[in-house]
Protein backbone atom coordinates (compact mmCIF):
# COMPACT_ATOMS: atom_id res chain seq x y z
CA UNK A 1 0.00 0.00 0.00
CA UNK A 2 2.84 2.32 1.16
CA UNK A 3 4.59 2.09 -2.53
CA UNK A 4 2.07 4.97 -3.37
CA UNK A 5 2.70 7.44 -1.02
CA UNK A 6 6.37 6.48 -0.96
CA UNK A 7 6.73 7.02 -4.86
CA UNK A 8 4.29 9.74 -5.16
CA UNK A 9 6.51 11.49 -7.59
CA UNK A 10 7.65 8.49 -9.26
CA UNK A 11 4.48 7.52 -10.04
CA UNK A 12 3.18 11.28 -11.06
CA UNK A 13 6.11 11.42 -13.96
CA UNK A 14 5.03 8.25 -15.03
CA UNK A 15 1.27 9.22 -15.09
CA UNK A 16 2.08 12.59 -16.83
CA UNK A 17 4.41 10.80 -19.46
CA UNK A 18 1.64 8.54 -20.68
CA UNK A 19 -0.71 11.37 -20.74
CA UNK A 20 1.89 13.27 -23.01
CA UNK A 21 2.24 10.53 -24.98
CA UNK A 22 -1.85 9.82 -25.27
CA UNK A 23 -2.71 13.52 -26.16
CA UNK A 24 -0.28 14.50 -28.86
CA UNK A 25 -0.34 11.22 -30.27
CA UNK A 26 -3.81 11.35 -30.28
CA UNK A 27 -3.90 14.92 -32.01
CA UNK A 28 -0.96 13.41 -34.67
CA UNK A 29 -3.34 10.27 -35.42
CA UNK A 30 -6.74 12.50 -35.71
CA UNK A 31 -4.81 14.90 -37.79
CA UNK A 32 -3.23 12.09 -40.06
CA UNK A 33 -6.36 9.60 -40.13
CA UNK A 34 -8.65 12.38 -41.06
CA UNK A 35 -6.23 13.16 -43.96
CA UNK A 36 -6.03 9.77 -45.20
CA UNK A 37 -9.98 8.96 -44.86
CA UNK A 38 -10.24 12.29 -47.04
CA UNK A 39 -7.36 10.22 -49.55
CA UNK A 40 -9.65 6.87 -49.81
CA UNK A 41 -12.44 8.62 -51.00
CA UNK A 42 -11.03 11.51 -52.86
CA UNK A 43 -11.91 11.37 -56.79
CA UNK A 44 -8.15 11.38 -57.31
CA UNK A 45 -6.46 7.76 -58.13
CA UNK A 46 -3.64 7.94 -56.88
CA UNK A 47 -4.48 9.59 -53.61
CA UNK A 48 -6.63 6.96 -52.95
CA UNK A 49 -3.59 4.26 -53.77
CA UNK A 50 -1.73 6.33 -50.88
CA UNK A 51 -4.27 6.66 -48.46
CA UNK A 52 -4.89 2.77 -49.00
CA UNK A 53 -1.26 1.96 -48.61
CA UNK A 54 -1.05 3.89 -45.49
CA UNK A 55 -3.68 1.88 -43.89
CA UNK A 56 -2.75 -1.18 -45.35
CA UNK A 57 0.91 -0.88 -43.77
CA UNK A 58 0.71 0.50 -41.04
CA UNK A 59 -2.69 -1.60 -39.66
CA UNK A 60 -0.69 -4.70 -39.78
CA UNK A 61 2.50 -3.97 -38.56
CA UNK A 62 2.94 -5.02 -35.48
CA UNK A 63 3.20 -2.07 -33.03
CA UNK A 64 6.80 -2.96 -31.06
CA UNK A 65 8.03 -3.34 -34.60
CA UNK A 66 7.26 0.20 -35.68
CA UNK A 67 8.77 1.63 -32.54
CA UNK A 68 12.02 -0.42 -33.76
CA UNK A 69 11.45 0.77 -37.37
CA UNK A 70 10.93 4.84 -36.30
CA UNK A 71 13.21 4.74 -33.11
CA UNK A 72 16.68 2.62 -34.73
CA UNK A 73 15.24 3.25 -38.62
CA UNK A 74 15.12 7.39 -39.10
CA UNK A 75 18.36 7.77 -37.44
CA UNK A 76 20.19 5.77 -39.64
CA UNK A 77 18.99 8.52 -42.50
CA UNK A 78 20.13 11.30 -40.11
CA UNK A 79 16.87 12.27 -38.48
CA UNK A 80 17.68 12.73 -34.91
CA UNK A 81 15.17 13.44 -32.28
CA UNK A 82 13.74 13.36 -28.59
CA UNK A 83 12.87 9.83 -27.94
CA UNK A 84 9.56 10.75 -26.92
CA UNK A 85 8.83 12.35 -30.28
CA UNK A 86 9.93 8.93 -31.75
CA UNK A 87 7.15 7.74 -29.75
CA UNK A 88 4.42 9.97 -30.61
CA UNK A 89 5.59 9.72 -34.28
CA UNK A 90 5.06 5.79 -33.99
CA UNK A 91 2.17 5.85 -31.97
CA UNK A 92 0.73 8.54 -33.98
CA UNK A 93 0.96 6.78 -37.21
CA UNK A 94 0.32 3.45 -36.03
CA UNK A 95 -2.97 4.58 -34.81
CA UNK A 96 -4.20 6.77 -37.12
CA UNK A 97 -4.76 3.98 -39.86
CA UNK A 98 -7.37 2.73 -37.31
CA UNK A 99 -8.80 6.46 -37.07
CA UNK A 100 -9.22 6.48 -40.92
CA UNK A 101 -11.09 3.50 -41.18
CA UNK A 102 -13.16 4.23 -38.56
CA UNK A 103 -13.88 7.89 -40.25
CA UNK A 104 -14.52 6.16 -44.00
CA UNK A 105 -17.04 3.61 -42.73
CA UNK A 106 -18.94 6.80 -40.67
CA UNK A 107 -18.51 8.22 -44.42
CA UNK A 108 -20.03 5.55 -45.77
CA UNK A 109 -23.17 5.37 -43.28
CA UNK A 110 -24.08 8.90 -44.83
CA UNK A 111 -26.64 8.12 -48.02
CA UNK A 112 -24.78 8.99 -51.37
CA UNK A 113 -27.81 11.28 -51.88
CA UNK A 114 -25.98 13.40 -49.67
CA UNK A 115 -22.94 14.15 -51.48
CA UNK A 116 -24.64 14.08 -54.99
CA UNK A 117 -27.02 16.90 -54.15
CA UNK A 118 -23.86 18.63 -53.35
CA UNK A 119 -21.78 18.46 -56.21
CA UNK A 120 -25.03 18.78 -58.48
CA UNK A 121 -24.91 22.42 -56.69
CA UNK A 122 -21.39 22.70 -57.96
CA UNK A 123 -19.70 22.34 -54.88
CA UNK A 124 -16.13 21.05 -55.20
CA UNK A 125 -14.61 17.61 -53.29
CA UNK A 126 -13.44 19.48 -50.03
CA UNK A 127 -16.16 21.34 -49.94
CA UNK A 128 -18.80 18.48 -50.50
CA UNK A 129 -16.53 16.42 -47.73
CA UNK A 130 -16.12 19.24 -44.92
CA UNK A 131 -19.74 20.48 -44.96
CA UNK A 132 -22.17 18.06 -46.33
CA UNK A 133 -20.37 14.38 -45.43
CA UNK A 134 -18.24 14.64 -42.29
CA UNK A 135 -20.58 16.31 -40.05
CA UNK A 136 -23.46 13.90 -40.61
CA UNK A 137 -20.57 10.99 -40.09
CA UNK A 138 -19.07 12.41 -37.59
CA UNK A 139 -22.01 11.54 -35.09
CA UNK A 140 -21.31 8.17 -36.38
CA UNK A 141 -17.74 7.70 -35.16
CA UNK A 142 -17.34 8.98 -31.64
CA UNK A 143 -17.93 5.93 -30.40
CA UNK A 144 -15.32 3.62 -32.47
CA UNK A 145 -12.77 6.93 -31.97
CA UNK A 146 -13.28 6.73 -28.81
CA UNK A 147 -12.05 3.03 -28.63
CA UNK A 148 -9.19 3.54 -30.97
CA UNK A 149 -8.03 6.53 -28.75
CA UNK A 150 -8.27 4.23 -25.35
CA UNK A 151 -6.14 1.63 -27.58
CA UNK A 152 -3.56 4.33 -28.00
CA UNK A 153 -3.17 4.71 -24.35
CA UNK A 154 -2.59 1.25 -23.63
CA UNK A 155 -0.33 0.67 -26.67
CA UNK A 156 1.66 4.09 -25.04
CA UNK A 157 3.47 1.44 -22.82
CA UNK A 158 5.81 -0.13 -25.61
CA UNK A 159 7.32 3.04 -25.56
CA UNK A 160 8.66 2.49 -21.43
CA UNK A 161 10.77 -0.16 -23.35
CA UNK A 162 12.10 2.13 -25.58
CA UNK A 163 13.38 4.48 -22.61
CA UNK A 164 10.85 7.09 -22.91
CA UNK A 165 9.08 7.89 -19.18
CA UNK A 166 5.65 6.07 -19.27
CA UNK A 167 3.63 4.41 -16.24
CA UNK A 168 4.35 0.83 -16.89
CA UNK A 169 7.92 1.50 -16.70
CA UNK A 170 7.76 2.71 -13.27
CA UNK A 171 7.53 -0.84 -11.87
CA UNK A 172 11.23 -1.09 -12.82
CA UNK A 173 12.71 0.93 -10.62
CA UNK A 174 9.83 -0.07 -7.57
CA UNK A 175 11.61 -3.46 -8.50
CA UNK A 176 14.75 -2.79 -7.67
CA UNK A 177 13.96 -0.63 -4.88
CA UNK A 178 12.08 -3.97 -3.29
CA UNK A 179 8.89 -3.00 -3.40
CA UNK A 180 6.03 -5.89 -3.60
CA UNK A 181 5.38 -6.62 -7.63
CA UNK A 182 1.76 -6.80 -6.98
CA UNK A 183 0.98 -3.40 -5.63
CA UNK A 184 3.21 -1.80 -7.94
CA UNK A 185 1.26 -2.97 -10.85
CA UNK A 186 -2.05 -2.52 -8.41
CA UNK A 187 -0.92 1.09 -8.60
CA UNK A 188 -0.27 0.98 -12.34
CA UNK A 189 -3.20 -0.70 -13.56
CA UNK A 190 -4.81 2.37 -11.39
CA UNK A 191 -3.31 4.70 -13.57
CA UNK A 192 -4.08 3.49 -16.71
CA UNK A 193 -7.98 3.58 -15.44
CA UNK A 194 -7.74 7.00 -15.17
CA UNK A 195 -6.50 7.61 -18.23
CA UNK A 196 -8.50 5.38 -20.11
CA UNK A 197 -11.49 6.37 -17.88
CA UNK A 198 -11.01 9.94 -18.60
CA UNK A 199 -11.07 9.40 -22.51
CA UNK A 200 -14.85 7.44 -22.03
CA UNK A 201 -15.88 9.97 -20.36
CA UNK A 202 -14.44 12.73 -22.75
CA UNK A 203 -16.29 10.49 -25.71
CA UNK A 204 -19.55 10.17 -23.63
CA UNK A 205 -19.98 13.83 -23.50
CA UNK A 206 -19.39 14.25 -27.31
CA UNK A 207 -21.67 11.27 -28.10
CA UNK A 208 -24.84 12.85 -25.68
CA UNK A 209 -23.95 16.05 -27.16
CA UNK A 210 -23.57 15.28 -30.96
CA UNK A 211 -24.79 11.37 -31.33
CA UNK A 212 -28.12 12.58 -31.83
CA UNK A 213 -30.03 9.77 -34.08
CA UNK A 214 -30.72 11.66 -37.41
CA UNK B 1 -39.34 27.35 -81.69
CA UNK B 2 -35.95 29.41 -81.84
CA UNK B 3 -32.86 27.34 -82.32
CA UNK B 4 -31.14 28.08 -79.40
CA UNK B 5 -29.29 24.80 -78.07
CA UNK B 6 -28.25 24.65 -74.13
CA UNK B 7 -28.23 21.02 -73.68
CA UNK B 8 -26.57 18.96 -76.40
CA UNK B 9 -26.12 14.99 -76.13
CA UNK B 10 -24.12 13.15 -79.24
CA UNK B 11 -23.78 10.05 -79.24
CA UNK B 12 -23.46 9.57 -76.10
CA UNK B 13 -23.04 5.98 -74.71
CA UNK B 14 -22.89 4.09 -71.35
CA UNK B 15 -22.51 0.64 -70.16
CA UNK B 16 -23.02 -0.85 -66.70
CA UNK B 17 -20.63 -3.60 -67.04
CA UNK B 18 -22.45 -5.78 -70.03
CA UNK B 19 -25.84 -3.98 -69.77
CA UNK B 20 -25.87 -1.16 -72.12
CA UNK B 21 -27.71 1.79 -70.47
CA UNK B 22 -27.29 4.31 -73.20
CA UNK B 23 -27.38 3.54 -76.59
CA UNK B 24 -26.36 6.56 -79.28
CA UNK B 25 -28.48 8.91 -77.58
CA UNK B 26 -28.90 12.78 -79.35
CA UNK B 27 -30.78 14.76 -77.66
CA UNK B 28 -30.58 19.32 -77.59
CA UNK B 29 -32.50 20.84 -75.06
CA UNK B 30 -33.09 24.83 -76.76
CA UNK B 31 -33.29 27.37 -74.13
CA UNK B 32 -36.60 27.82 -72.08
CA UNK B 33 -37.73 24.59 -73.43
CA UNK B 34 -39.23 22.00 -71.48
CA UNK B 35 -38.63 18.26 -72.28
CA UNK B 36 -40.34 15.14 -70.38
CA UNK B 37 -38.53 12.07 -70.54
CA UNK B 38 -40.93 9.27 -70.17
CA UNK B 39 -40.16 5.16 -70.05
CA UNK B 40 -40.29 1.63 -68.69
CA UNK B 41 -38.10 0.99 -65.79
CA UNK B 42 -35.14 0.30 -66.67
CA UNK B 43 -34.80 2.08 -69.97
CA UNK B 44 -32.01 4.53 -69.27
CA UNK B 45 -33.81 7.43 -68.60
CA UNK B 46 -32.83 8.39 -64.95
CA UNK B 47 -29.40 7.77 -65.89
CA UNK B 48 -29.90 10.04 -69.40
CA UNK B 49 -30.89 12.86 -66.59
CA UNK B 50 -27.83 12.14 -64.34
CA UNK B 51 -25.35 12.08 -67.22
CA UNK B 52 -25.82 16.10 -67.60
CA UNK B 53 -24.30 16.89 -64.97
CA UNK B 54 -21.96 14.03 -64.91
CA UNK B 55 -23.65 12.37 -61.77
CA UNK B 56 -22.96 9.41 -64.09
CA UNK B 57 -19.98 9.12 -66.42
CA UNK B 58 -20.12 8.00 -70.12
CA UNK B 59 -18.34 5.72 -72.02
CA UNK B 60 -18.51 8.07 -75.23
CA UNK B 61 -19.73 10.59 -77.18
CA UNK B 62 -20.04 14.15 -75.78
CA UNK B 63 -22.22 16.23 -73.64
CA UNK B 64 -21.94 20.48 -74.02
CA UNK B 65 -23.69 23.01 -71.92
CA UNK B 66 -24.68 26.13 -73.21
CA UNK B 67 -21.75 25.82 -76.01
CA UNK B 68 -19.44 24.22 -73.48
CA UNK B 69 -18.43 20.54 -72.96
CA UNK B 70 -18.80 18.51 -70.07
CA UNK B 71 -15.35 18.80 -68.19
CA UNK B 72 -14.00 15.21 -66.80
CA UNK B 73 -13.56 16.25 -63.16
CA UNK B 74 -12.41 19.13 -60.34
CA UNK B 75 -13.41 22.60 -60.31
CA UNK B 76 -14.35 22.81 -64.32
CA UNK B 77 -17.09 20.79 -63.38
CA UNK B 78 -18.28 21.88 -60.14
CA UNK B 79 -18.60 25.23 -61.74
CA UNK B 80 -20.82 23.77 -64.71
CA UNK B 81 -22.63 21.64 -62.52
CA UNK B 82 -23.16 25.25 -60.47
CA UNK B 83 -24.98 26.01 -63.79
CA UNK B 84 -27.18 22.98 -63.64
CA UNK B 85 -29.53 22.21 -60.86
CA UNK B 86 -30.61 19.46 -59.90
CA UNK B 87 -33.88 17.72 -58.34
CA UNK B 88 -34.02 13.83 -56.76
CA UNK B 89 -36.60 11.43 -56.48
CA UNK B 90 -35.66 11.01 -52.81
CA UNK B 91 -35.08 14.75 -52.38
CA UNK B 92 -31.39 14.50 -50.46
CA UNK B 93 -31.51 17.68 -48.36
CA UNK B 94 -28.50 17.94 -46.20
CA UNK B 95 -30.25 16.03 -43.00
CA UNK B 96 -28.44 18.27 -40.34
CA UNK B 97 -28.88 21.60 -41.99
CA UNK B 98 -31.92 23.48 -41.66
CA UNK B 99 -34.47 24.48 -44.52
CA UNK B 100 -32.85 28.34 -44.51
CA UNK B 101 -29.59 26.77 -44.16
CA UNK B 102 -30.11 24.01 -47.37
CA UNK B 103 -30.81 26.55 -49.31
CA UNK B 104 -28.27 29.43 -48.27
CA UNK B 105 -25.23 26.69 -48.21
CA UNK B 106 -23.77 26.62 -51.84
CA UNK B 107 -24.96 30.08 -52.21
CA UNK B 108 -22.17 31.21 -49.81
CA UNK B 109 -19.74 28.03 -50.67
CA UNK B 110 -20.08 28.01 -54.55
CA UNK B 111 -21.37 31.82 -55.75
CA UNK B 112 -19.48 33.41 -52.55
CA UNK B 113 -22.01 35.64 -51.65
CA UNK B 114 -22.28 36.71 -47.86
CA UNK B 115 -24.37 34.88 -45.34
CA UNK B 116 -26.98 38.01 -45.01
CA UNK B 117 -27.81 38.12 -48.17
CA UNK B 118 -27.39 34.20 -48.96
CA UNK B 119 -30.65 34.35 -46.47
CA UNK B 120 -32.30 37.00 -47.62
CA UNK B 121 -32.57 35.37 -51.27
CA UNK B 122 -33.39 31.76 -49.30
CA UNK B 123 -35.95 33.37 -47.60
CA UNK B 124 -37.74 34.99 -51.11
CA UNK B 125 -37.30 31.33 -52.97
CA UNK B 126 -39.23 29.86 -50.18
CA UNK B 127 -41.56 32.14 -49.89
CA UNK B 128 -42.17 31.20 -53.66
CA UNK B 129 -42.89 27.74 -52.72
CA UNK B 130 -44.61 28.58 -50.29
CA UNK B 131 -42.48 27.04 -47.51
CA UNK B 132 -41.31 30.66 -45.75
CA UNK B 133 -42.46 29.61 -42.44
CA UNK B 134 -40.84 26.35 -41.88
CA UNK B 135 -37.66 28.20 -42.86
CA UNK B 136 -35.88 27.36 -39.47
CA UNK B 137 -36.56 23.72 -39.25
CA UNK B 138 -35.08 20.65 -40.15
CA UNK B 139 -35.97 18.45 -43.26
CA UNK B 140 -36.88 15.38 -41.20
CA UNK B 141 -39.70 17.65 -39.96
CA UNK B 142 -41.25 18.50 -42.98
CA UNK B 143 -43.49 16.56 -45.27
CA UNK B 144 -42.06 14.64 -48.83
CA UNK B 145 -43.91 17.39 -50.49
CA UNK B 146 -42.32 20.15 -48.79
CA UNK B 147 -39.22 18.27 -48.42
CA UNK B 148 -39.33 18.33 -52.26
CA UNK B 149 -40.16 21.84 -52.69
CA UNK B 150 -37.17 23.02 -50.58
CA UNK B 151 -35.16 21.29 -52.58
CA UNK B 152 -36.30 22.91 -55.92
CA UNK B 153 -35.67 26.30 -53.69
CA UNK B 154 -32.00 24.99 -53.05
CA UNK B 155 -31.95 24.59 -56.96
CA UNK B 156 -32.76 28.00 -57.60
CA UNK B 157 -30.83 29.35 -55.27
CA UNK B 158 -27.87 28.86 -57.62
CA UNK B 159 -29.59 30.90 -60.54
CA UNK B 160 -29.40 27.88 -62.84
CA UNK B 161 -29.48 27.32 -66.15
CA UNK B 162 -31.34 24.99 -66.99
CA UNK B 163 -32.98 22.01 -64.29
CA UNK B 164 -33.20 18.40 -63.81
CA UNK B 165 -35.59 16.87 -62.10
CA UNK B 166 -35.26 12.78 -61.53
CA UNK B 167 -38.70 11.03 -61.32
CA UNK B 168 -39.17 14.84 -58.74
CA UNK B 169 -42.98 13.24 -57.30
CA UNK B 170 -41.95 9.35 -57.80
CA UNK B 171 -41.72 8.82 -53.73
CA UNK B 172 -44.51 10.91 -52.75
CA UNK B 173 -47.58 10.32 -51.09
CA UNK B 174 -50.21 10.82 -53.81
CA UNK B 175 -51.81 14.07 -52.54
CA UNK B 176 -48.72 15.55 -52.08
CA UNK B 177 -47.91 15.45 -55.70
CA UNK B 178 -49.70 18.23 -56.64
CA UNK B 179 -48.20 20.96 -54.71
CA UNK B 180 -44.54 19.74 -56.06
CA UNK B 181 -46.22 20.01 -59.66
CA UNK B 182 -47.38 23.04 -59.41
CA UNK B 183 -44.05 24.46 -58.69
CA UNK B 184 -42.64 22.79 -62.00
CA UNK B 185 -45.49 24.16 -63.48
CA UNK B 186 -45.04 27.66 -62.81
CA UNK B 187 -41.11 27.36 -63.73
CA UNK B 188 -41.90 26.08 -66.88
CA UNK B 189 -44.46 29.15 -67.81
CA UNK B 190 -41.41 31.79 -66.52
CA UNK B 191 -39.22 29.89 -69.19
CA UNK B 192 -36.87 27.75 -67.27
CA UNK B 193 -35.36 25.20 -69.27
CA UNK B 194 -36.37 21.87 -67.83
CA UNK B 195 -35.48 18.28 -68.77
CA UNK B 196 -38.10 15.86 -66.63
CA UNK B 197 -38.02 12.60 -66.36
CA UNK B 198 -41.27 11.61 -64.75
CA UNK B 199 -44.06 9.54 -64.68
CA UNK B 200 -46.60 12.26 -64.46
CA UNK B 201 -48.54 11.89 -67.85
CA UNK B 202 -51.05 15.07 -66.84
CA UNK B 203 -47.64 17.06 -66.52
CA UNK B 204 -46.05 15.82 -69.33
CA UNK B 205 -49.26 17.04 -71.82
CA UNK B 206 -49.91 20.40 -70.04
CA UNK B 207 -46.38 22.03 -69.28
CA UNK B 208 -43.97 19.80 -71.91
CA UNK B 209 -42.50 21.62 -75.81
CA UNK B 210 -41.60 17.71 -75.99
CA UNK B 211 -42.08 14.21 -75.08
CA UNK B 212 -39.06 12.08 -75.24
CA UNK B 213 -39.82 8.26 -75.16
CA UNK B 214 -36.84 5.88 -74.09
CA UNK B 215 -37.22 1.80 -73.84
CA UNK B 216 -33.81 0.13 -73.84
CA UNK B 217 -31.35 2.54 -73.19
CA UNK B 218 -32.60 4.04 -76.84
CA UNK B 219 -34.50 7.25 -77.54
CA UNK B 220 -37.53 5.79 -79.90
CA UNK B 221 -39.63 8.80 -80.25
CA UNK B 222 -38.88 12.77 -79.05
CA UNK B 223 -42.55 14.77 -80.12
CA UNK B 224 -44.42 17.30 -79.09
CA UNK B 225 -46.78 15.78 -76.42
CA UNK B 226 -50.17 16.45 -77.74
CA UNK B 227 -48.73 14.11 -81.12
CA UNK B 228 -47.31 11.23 -78.78
CA UNK B 229 -50.01 10.54 -76.43
CA UNK B 230 -52.75 10.93 -79.50
CA UNK B 231 -51.17 8.79 -82.02
CA UNK B 232 -47.67 7.29 -81.04
CA UNK B 233 -45.41 5.77 -83.95
CA UNK B 234 -44.04 3.43 -82.44
CA UNK B 235 -45.13 -0.23 -81.21
CA UNK B 236 -43.05 0.12 -77.95
CA UNK B 237 -44.72 3.53 -77.10
CA UNK B 238 -48.16 2.66 -78.08
CA UNK B 239 -47.43 -0.69 -75.48
CA UNK B 240 -46.57 1.82 -72.81
CA UNK B 241 -49.26 4.01 -73.25
CA UNK B 242 -51.89 1.51 -73.18
CA UNK B 243 -50.71 -0.08 -70.21
CA UNK B 244 -50.49 3.21 -68.30
CA UNK B 245 -53.57 5.70 -68.89
CA UNK B 246 -55.66 2.62 -69.10
CA UNK B 247 -56.93 3.52 -65.48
Amino acid sequence: MNVLTDNLSLYGRGLLGTVQLTVYSSLLALALGFLMAAFRVAPVASLRAFGTAWVTVLRNTPLTLLFFAVLLGLPRFGLVLPFQLFAVLALGCYTSAFICEALRSGINTVPTGQGEAARSLGMTFSQTLGTVVLPQAFRTVIPPIGSTLIALAKNSAIAGSFSVTELLGTYKPLNELGYSIIWSFVWIAVGYLIVTLSISALFNVLERRWGVPR
Amino acid sequence: MAVDPLIELRDVNKHYGTLHVLRDIDLVVDRGEVVVVIGPSGSGKSTLCRTINRLETIDSGTITIDGRPMPDEGRALARLRAEVGMVFQSFNLFAHKTVLANVSLAQVKVRRRDKAEADRRSRELLERVGLLAHAEKYPAQLSGGQQQRVAIARALAMEPKALLFDEPTSALDPEMINEVLEVMQQLARDGMTMVVVTHEMGFARSAANRVVFMADGRIVEDRPPEEFFTAPRSERARDFLSKILKH
